[in-house]
């Protein structure tokens, strides 16, 4: 197996001792805890009076059009990583395409900003 | 690189994870005792935990054991497999998070390649587990924690990100040893004892990436999420016992990581001045530092949760787009323009 493989395989090995912690500590809590459900106890927790209407109830999603806006801001981001990784390499012409990147977005940021997508509505 | 002990892989994997399933959990305690429990007594005028143990440093152990008595309460309209996986996913996230921290020239579980840009991606996970929680309670309070948490996380996410490139930019590197390296090597104006504490040239971003580390970690006055206030606990109401407790550890151990981040990118990480970059004598050395430095930043994330008042919704939201991130993108183009110009 490769070295860089390998590395993950570690990544792997601690997200699955993760999981294992968790299930090994509910295992513990299934001997130790009383268990008596009773149908007051399973209803959902509004304060202490009987739940309004059903469990799921429509929400507006205020900041729908920010998580489209992050969208394109994280795919920014990963294009950003390499560049500036890189930028002792490319020098002066890196960083002029990098201004010219990062300008067009922040006039992109600017237009919805303007248009009012970055108000609370 | 990772042989600390010339020891095969399996054996010396075993050995690492050994270890960090001792240092998680005790960072976690230490966190929750020095700042949670007694620093915030202190700064609401009351003592804290006196009686268990010697100045009440047993307390969360006792309270863990406590927390493994109680009722596991499902409620019976909650979806219950997703009710059940989403405190094991927040904590897998923040557990991800140790595999690249380095305390040490070797002292590191794994040094990713990626490493930075690896810390971001998987502390981004908790998001998910945060979300699932919300909705698989079916309980309207939860919910609406749950998407205000999913709101506000993905809103600094973006500083987060932007702020470490200036970091990225001056040391060549995503890799958190060579972040080290480059800040060990520096030199300040031709003085290179204490070589080069990247706070100094990036302050700004330093001060986005607590701004953003405070938000993504929903303490105040970025808890919205979780106010208790308005939504009684947001995604966490419905849970008892020990689900519960998994979400509190992940979220103070979320918050060590995070400071060890900081500390590694800004302060100059495990590197003593003076010593040699891979004198072995750091791996013992090195983990001693890491922790001084860890609980000053962790300090300051507290201290301001426990100074500040919650934001508005809206006003979280306009900080992190009309503030930060412009900020954070012009401190990108200024760090490249000095890297290749000066």
């Amino acid at each position: 197996m490769s070295d860089l493989l390998r590395s993950y395989l570690t990544v792997a090995i601690f997200g699955a001792a993760a999981v294992l912690m968790a299930f090994t500590m509910f295992g513990v809590a299934r001997v130790l805890r009383p268990q008596r459900p009773t149908p007051q106890k399973l209803i959902a927790y509004e304060s202490g009076v009987d739940p309004v209407g059903s469990d799921w109830t429509q929400s507006q999603i205020r900041y729908y059009v920010f998580a489209v806006l992050f969208v394109l801001f994280d795919v920014e981001a990963v294009f950003i990583f390499p560049w500036a990784t890189r930028l002792d390499v490319y020098a002066l012409f890196g960083l002029v395409e990098m201004a010219i990147f990062i300008f067009i977005l922040v006039l992109g940021l600017f237009y919805a900003w303007r248009k009012g997508v970055l108000r609370w509505v | 690189m990772t042989d600390l002990l010339g020891l095969a892989y399996w054996a010396e994997t075993s050995i690492k994870l050994g270890v960090a399933l001792i240092v998680i959990p005790t960072a976690a305690l230490m966190l929750g005792y020095l700042f949670l429990l007694k620093m915030m007594a202190f700064m609401q005028s009351r003592l804290g935990p006196q009686d268990v143990g010697p100045y009440g440093t047993l307390q969360l152990i006792a309270d863990a054991v406590k927390f493994l008595q109680k009722e596991d309460i499902h409620p019976a309209a909650a979806d219950r497999r997703v009710f059940r996986a989403a405190p094991v996913v927040v904590l897998a996230s923040s557990f991800l998070l140790f595999v690249v921290l380095p305390t040490g020239p070797d002292a590191v579980v794994e040094n990713l390649d990626t490493g930075i840009f690896y810390a971001m991606a998987v502390s981004s996970l908790s998001v998910l587990g945060v979300l699932m929680a919300g909705w698989a309670s079916a309980n309207k309070y939860a919910l609406l924690g749950g998407l205000r948490a999913a709101g506000q996380l993905i809103a600094y996410e973006l500083p987060l990100i932007l702020a470490v490139m200036g970091v990225v930019i001056q040391a060549d590197s995503l890799n958190l040893q060579q972040i080290v390296r480059a800040q060990a090597e520096g030199e300040i104006f031709g003085f290179g004892l204490i070589g080069n504490p990247f706070i100094l040239t990036q302050f700004v971003g330093f001060l986005i990436f607590m701004i953003a580390a405070q938000a993504e970690l929903t303490q105040t006055p970025f808890d919205m999420p979780v106010a208790e206030t308005e939504l009684v606990g947001g995604f966490h109401v419905e849970y008892t016992g020990f689900r519960f407790l998994l979400f509190f550890m992940a979220e103070v151990a979320t918050a060590f990581a995070f400071s060890a981040l900081a500390t590694v990118m800004f302060l100059g990480g495990w590197w003593i001045p003076g010593f040699d970059f891979d004198a072995p004598v750091l791996n013992v050395l090195g983990p001693v530092v890491m922790l001084v430095k860890i609980l000053l930043v962790a300090f300051i994330i507290f201290w301001i949760r426990f100074t500040y008042p919650r934001l508005r919704e809206d006003q979280l939201q306009k900080f992190a787009w009309k503030v930060l991130i412009p900020l954070s993108l012009a401190n990108i183009v200024v760090t490249g323009i000095f890297k290749v110009v000066l």
